[in-house]
């Protein structure tokens, strides 16, 4: 298994390689992904738990000229189950989902999700009717999955990563995203 | 004025041309005009607050989006309307169908129909109630401020507006 930040910086590179657009989901991700891969075009969420793929969706489908990842969380995608269903019935071919699956709720005291027992994402996803679902377990098999589209699932190890809080404001982020990389140019 | 119509165009006016939608009764002739409507893309969602998430995204690329939902939704979604768009000034159009009041024939929909204007209030989200006539216009106007301001803002709909002609 991989550290999650490990994880996060490979799909980052993968993103940049590909030209990407990313959606950073809420709490410790977001801040490893700013420590390890910040850019213009990474959009950090600060709040509404559970959103980071429907951002991710909607941006993809306002943008089919862009490619679009979300980088998301297990109890965060557990939040917002039918995010996989919308996901499957859009079917953007320029999406893609990433969840990092470390089985606890990292962010507030690493309590156990549902994953950490029976709950299985990458069935859950393939069950919504998602074409194409991989998994990974180390950097490299999540770089090569990270290529194709739909969703992916990665198991990471529990544990944040020692990385400061992202000294941007809302509007920092926002401005920079959208102005400079999500919005198209008039 | 036929209100599917009005509100509509209201939203041909503004420039919609994004929408995510979780169905009520009373606004399944608006979601039909939507979908067949080339120039808006329309995604169905399972929830409000997903259905918000999705527009935040498509803003952020360029599009200008409505949530259409009945009323009971708004609790679905009351999160994302401020830790989402109100913390990164993004705006939305709310399209409500407001149930609970005159007319209501199921009592599941009183309890949140008569606290969704102080829910709009507590948020500090601009609502608007239009008769039929004034729709359009309203709904036009509604975007315009949810635009400048870079926050929601609400049209509520009740039964009665649905049933006028």
């Amino acid at each position: 298994m991989m550290k999650r930040i490990e994880a996060i910086e490979a799909v980052a590179q993968e993103a940049e390689a590909q030209g990407a657009l990313l959606i950073g989901n809420i709490g410790s991700p977001s801040r490893e992904l700013y420590a390890v891969h910040d850019s213009p075009a990474n959009f950090y969420m600060l709040g509404s738990m559970g959103l980071a793929s429907s951002i991710g969706l909607g941006l993809a489908l306002a943008r089919p000229d862009r490619r679009i990842m979300a980088l998301d969380g297990d109890g965060a995608v557990l939040m917002n189950l039918g995010t996989l269903a919308t996901i499957a019935d859009q079917a953007p071919e320029n999406y893609l989902l990433v969840i990092l699956d470390n089985g606890c709720y990292g962010s507030t005291g690493c309590q156990p999700t549902c994953t950490c027992q029976k709950a299985d994402l990458a069935e859950i996803a393939k069950g919504a009717g998602i074409a194409d679902v991989k998994t990974a377990t180390t950097p490299e098999e999540l770089r090569m999955a990270v290529r194709g589209t739909g969703a992916v699932v990665a198991r990471v190890e529990v544990g944040n990563a020692e990385v400061p809080v992202i000294d941007l404001t809302p509007q920092e982020i926002r401005d920079r995203f959208m102005d400079g990389c999500a919005r198209p140019s008039p | 004025m036929n209100p599917s119509q009005a509100v509509y165009k209201g939203m041909k006016r503004a420039g919609i041309d994004f929408a995510t939608s979780v169905p009520c009764i009373n606004l399944q002739d608006l979601l039909g005009l939507v979908e067949s409507d080339p120039e808006i893309i329309h995604v169905p969602v399972t929830r409000e607050e997903e259905g918000a998430g999705i527009c935040a995204g498509a803003y952020m690329g360029g599009k200008k989006p409505a949530l259409m939902m009945q009323n009971s939704g708004l609790g679905n979604c009351i999160n994302a309307l401020a830790s989402l768009d109100e913390l990164y000034e993004i705006p939305l159009l709310m399209i409500i169908s407001h149930r609970g009041g005159k007319g209501e024939t199921i009592v599941g929909q009183v309890p949140m129909g008569g606290r969704t204007p102080r829910l709009l209030d507590a948020m500090e989200i601009a609502w608007f109630a239009p008769s039929p006539a004034e729709a359009e216009d309203t709904v036009a106007q509604a975007w315009d401020e949810a635009e400048a301001g870079g926050r929601p803002a609400a049209v509520l709909l009740d039964i009665e507006f649905w049933r006028s002609e």
